[in-house]
């Protein structure tokens, strides 16, 4: 037998346990598969590498990717992660840890999963949130699913234009198979038009919107009347927001929303080619009954003492199976740890200031970029935080490419046809100044 | 033993029913809080939806499992009892005094094919 | 593991800070410039602490939590094998990190995607892969969207309806009804194998497929598979594979030649990437030929959780060629040795050879006598935690009242299972003596058993909930 250090077994270790078994072979274990079935022969897989030849691979691979500074968001944003956060979630107790269903072993996990719920209501202003979700889009999806739940025999979902194309393409792939029909709010310049949800409103039906906060062109939404709209319609208003500008912006509470979503991405968590990110997920109480994912509570022990536990797991497909609220199991558990110790580092203060960072670079990027005569402005007056659209007066291909050319990553086309660029804390002015000069 | 109480209707499901001319109080048996242990949530339906007889109109909950509640009457609901929904855990302390909801009944004759009190006995002790 | 009982918000004071930022410049235009009307009225409630009381405090967070590096984790269906470190270096590496998702021309992450993609093929006997679905539950859901487009794609409408076994786990009727489907339960024979006589009658044109795991959720080969595929495919369906118990199949079976037209991996169960604390798993879903034009579902919002099969793609490398044979061969090796080493103090409802897991209906002598309750299946796995163990999975599947589902991976020597044997026999022994040592257990964690109905009933879900604030 050769020797793999992952396969403690020796030939006695082995010979020992077959004798304890009854059997003189490891594969008189598997006489009940039929014998045409075992495969024979080796697999067409490469030869086994060692430790550094794996290294050396990777290293080769890496090196096949362009390295370029990134000046654009899209769903995705370069901002900077604090040193202490891989420090603690490689820390095995927690990696290497599975789902807390013995809690008396599992209070680590427990807890910053509490903290982290706490976090999520904190920055929406919602009264409650679960473990987690995949990722932004499919947490928009499960909000999709969770309006029809509640709202019992409406069957049409609100989605608006300006919320980003991943996010309407996934809600739209779980709509067409859960049999729920999607109709797209028009867009109104930079914004999703309430024109337009009222008049989709009227046409009856509707179990609830889902808009955005921060939509696909960087723009702040104006969400007022929204709500209202919604709620005398009986249907409710899922907001998509962006929870790094939580810190500042007003929160899908403030503004009436009956769910809060979105990727948690943006709290420090790697670009690391699209994942794993985070999507949270959180809700007024009135909803809390219908909230799919994994959710924990506080209690006490047999001592009295304060304990955490997984709760409210009557909604779970483990326990209710076909009428569960998701069929989640596995969620993105030691992202919520990533973005706690985000939150925890950064606090209301840091966070904010991470924002005025970002607000500063991108309004003088666009300022900048607009000084070169390639770009017109676009939505002039609507406000912007660190992401923003322009339209090109070259192809963006050509943008692109000099670019890229030069070490930089941005000036992503949209679907009308606009460049969008994105600037974060991670970059410095004379960072925008030799991403511009690139451009001329 | 599980109490039982005679003069109300009954279900295969465990639900009961006491009847007060066109309405349906309904709750669920002895049995059924028994078989749950602890109810942590009593799910309820909303004032004016409607329901065909047999048809499922909330759950019971506890900790570990959930377990369906079927109406045994077509009907529309009138009440519902918001004390077992704040407090679920009156249902385990006495499920006959606490109705879960109230239908207004659609076809009265529907009752007869439910059990008297010795049917349901005879049923649960087999 | 000692308690530590404090939360992050605990620790905080206005005005300390744990982030390194440069400064904002007062006179420059910031996010105050946005209209007020747009902005939060009050900052959000996060904690403000220090870096040092940060670290220190999830630094004593974690030592409250049991991982697979800490000791034996049998927990059934989860494949809780060993989490290689070089993985974790791998994916780390800089320059993958800082990829965004929208970028194009990367040849070296093609080069990833197509290696593993190959590999993935050759282990289970399909033809293309898509890695976009983030955990298994969501593979399900990714590969019987695959299904339903492949019967529309034929003008085959009717069927919207999906057979499961009723020992499924829960995730297979859940994705089911996320998709749209309805579900049909087959029922499992005596033997505790999918029942081929209630299977035929409920096959017709309505039915999609068949979702199945092989071996199935009590670690039983499905010995009547080359059956029930062709049933199956006769019927017009096709064969769903759930990966979960894909391990022991890792180098001497293809769910592939075993008919199967379409299944998920769990990428974090028998690919080795680490379980997280629940996530982030990834559940890549792999079709036949004839699936293949419907492969593309979008599901993520980007190309799936590329930090994990980072991981995969590392071990598979490092199992090679050469030792991807024994990988199942152990993990079955394993198993078989605990259930014949305790077969003679807990209840084995079907005595036939087991795979990878295997399943116990609770204790022989539980220490029932008058007046006083026997131990139970809980109360076993709490005694564990005592010992050091963390306990196998529990009351799944739901065919046996007192379950207990062990699986002990490949990953593990004969003196870390000898270990867990003779703990299992001295809990088997003090239930027989006196079952109230169970009913108490555990009493050397952190916590001991919590109040979950006043969890339930009383809900506090947040830190706002307990401070009033």
């Amino acid at each position: 037998m050769s020797s793999f250090h992952y396969f403690p077994h020796t030939s006695q270790d082995i010979s020992a346990m077959l004798k304890r078994i009854g059997v003189n072979s490891i594969d008189d274990l598997y006489s009940d598969v039929p014998a045409d079935y075992m495969y024979k022969g080796e697999y067409d897989l490469p030869e086994a590498m060692t430790e550094q030849e794996v290294r050396d691979f990777f290293e080769g691979l890496a090196a096949k990717n362009p390295k370029l500074k990134v000046f654009a968001g899209a769903g995705a944003y370069d901002h900077y992660t604090p040193a202490v956060i891989p420090y603690i979630t490689q820390r095995s107790e927690f990696l290497t840890a599975y789902t807390p269903y013995q809690c008396e072993i599992s209070q680590g996990t427990l807890r910053y999963i509490f903290e982290y719920q706490s976090m999520i209501c904190a920055l929406t202003g919602m009264d409650v949130s679960n473990a987690s979700m995949y990722d932004g889009p499919t947490a928009a999806a499960e909000a999709m699913r969770m309006c029809v739940a509640q709202t019992k025999k409406r069957n049409t979902i609100l989605v608006s234009n300006t919320l980003l194309p991943q996010v309407r393409g996934v809600i739209a792939t779980y709509a067409k198979y859960y049999g729920v029909t999607v109709k797209e709010i028009a867009r109104e310049g930079g914004q999703t038009s309430k024109a337009s949800l009222k008049t989709l409103i009227a046409q009856g039906d509707v179990a609830g919107a889902i808009v955005p906060s921060v939509n696909r062109f960087g723009i702040i939404e104006d969400l007022s009347g929204f709500a209202d709209a919604l709620h005398a319609d009986k249907s409710l208003l899922t907001v998509y927001c962006d929870p790094s500008a939580l810190a500042v912006l007003k929160t899908p509470a403030e503004w009436g929303a009956d769910i809060a979503v979105g990727d948690a991405q943006p709290l420090g968590i790697p670009l690391s080619y699209g994942g794993p990110y985070l999507g949270f997920m959180a809700c007024l109480k009135e909803h809390m009954r219908k909230l799919p994912g994994r959710i924990v509570g506080q209690t006490l022990d047999k001592e009295g003492r304060r304990a955490f536990v997984l709760t409210l797991q009557a909604r779970e497909q483990h326990i209710r199976r076909e009428k569960a609220t998701s069929n989640i199991c596995s969620n993105q558990s030691l992202m919520a740890l990533w973005v706690t110790i985000y939150l925890s580092l950064m606090g209301p203060v840091g966070l904010k200031q991470v924002n005025d960072l970002s607000y500063r670079r991108a309004h003088y990027l666009q300022r900048r970029l607009l000084e070169t005569g390639k770009f017109e402005a676009v939505f002039p007056d609507s406000p912007f935080i660190k992401e923003f659209v322009l339209k090109p007066l070259v192809p963006a291909a050509e943008l692109q490419q000099k670019l890229a050319d030069s070490g930089f990553f941005g000036a992503l086309e949209t679907e009308d046809g606009y460049v969008s660029f994105c600037a974060t804390e991670k970059c410095s002015k004379a960072d925008v100044d030799a991403f511009v000069n690139a451009l001329i | 033993m599980s109490k039982i109480i005679e003069g109300l209707k009954y279900c295969d499901t465990h639900e009961w029913v006491k009847v007060e001319g066109d309405i349906a109080v309904i709750g669920v048996t002895d049995y059924a809080q028994k078989e749950m242990g602890e109810i942590t949530y009593v799910d309820c339906p909303d004032v004016d939806d409607e329901f065909q007889k047999g048809e499922e109109f909330g759950a019971l909950e506890s900790v570990k499992a959930s377990s369906d509640l079927y109406s045994p009457v077509s009907g529309t609901v009138v009440e519902v009892n918001g004390a077992v929904v704040d407090g679920p855990e009156l249902v385990n302390e006495d499920a006959f005094a606490n109705w879960i909801i109230k239908i207004r009944m659609s076809d009265p004759a529907e009752l007869d094919s439910l059990m008297d009190a010795s049917a349901y006995k005879a049923m649960i002790e087999e | 593991m000692k308690y530590y009982d404090k939360l992050i918000f605990e620790l905080s004071k206005p005005g300390r800070i744990g982030y390194s930022l440069p400064p904002v410049c007062e006179k420059c235009a910031g996010t105050d410039s946005i209209p007020a009307s747009l902005r939060r009225e009050v900052p959000p409630g996060l904690p403000q602490v220090s870096e040092v009381d940060v670290v220190r405090h999830y630094t004593n967070l974690s030592q409250m939590n049991f991982g697979v590096d800490t000791g034996f984790y049998p927990l059934g269906s989860c494949t809780m094998k060993y989490n290689p470190k070089i993985n974790e270096e791998i994916a780390s590496m800089p320059a993958f990190a800082a990829l965004h998702p929208c970028q194009t021309n990367l040849t070296g992450v093609d080069e990833i995607f197509k290696g593993i993609d190959k590999a993935l093929c050759e282990i289970t006997g399909m033809k293309r892969f898509t890695f976009k679905p983030c955990a298994g539950a969501h593979g399900e859901l990714a590969g019987l969207m695959i299904m339903r487009e492949y019967h529309l794609s034929r003008g085959d409408t009717n069927r919207t309806r999906i057979i499961v076994p009723d020992s499924a786990h829960g995730t297979n009727p859940a994705s089911a009804a996320v998709c749209g489907l309805d579900v049909v339960e087959v029922k499992s024979n005596a033997q505790g194998l999918v029942d081929v006589n209630d299977l035929k009658p409920l096959l017709d044109d309505t039915i999609a497929g068949i979702m199945m795991t092989n071996p199935n959720t009590l670690g039983l080969f499905e010995k009547d598979i080359k059956e029930i595929a062709y049933l199956v495919h006769a019927a017009g369906g096709l064969l769903y594979y759930d990966g979960a118990n894909m391990n022991p199949l890792i180098g001497t079976v293809r769910p592939g030649d075993m008919g199967f037209d379409v299944l998920h991996l769990n990428l974090h169960k028998s690919f080795s990437t680490p379980h997280g604390g629940g996530g982030p798993g990834s559940g890549p879903v792999g079709v036949c030929e004839k699936l293949t034009p419907f492969i593309d579902v979008n599901v993520s919002g980007f190309h799936g959780n590329f930090g994990v099969i980072l991981r995969a793609y590392a071990y598979i490398l490092m199992l090679g060629r050469e030792n991807v044979k024994m990988c199942g061969r152990l993990a079955t090796l394993n198993a078989n040795y605990i259930k014949e080493s305790l077969k003679d103090l807990y209840k084995l409802p079907v005595t036939t050879i087991c795979k990878h897991e295997f399943v116990f209906d609770g204790l022989i002598n539980d220490g029932a006598r008058d007046g006083k309750k026997g131990a139970t299946t809980l109360d076993v796995a709490k005694r564990l935690l005592d010992f050091g163990y963390h306990a196998p999975t529990i009351y799944f599947p739901l065919l046996f009242h007192q379950a207990m589902m062990i699986e002990p991976t490949e990953t593990e020597s004969k003196e870390t299972l000898d270990g867990f044997i003779e703990a299992m026999r001295k809990i088997a022994a003090e239930a027989a003596e006196d079952p109230d040592i169970l009913h108490d257990a555990p009493h050397n964690t952190p916590v001991s058993r919590p109040d979950e109905t006043g969890a339930a009933r009383n809900l506090i879900l947040k830190f706002q909930d307990a401070c009033g604030c």
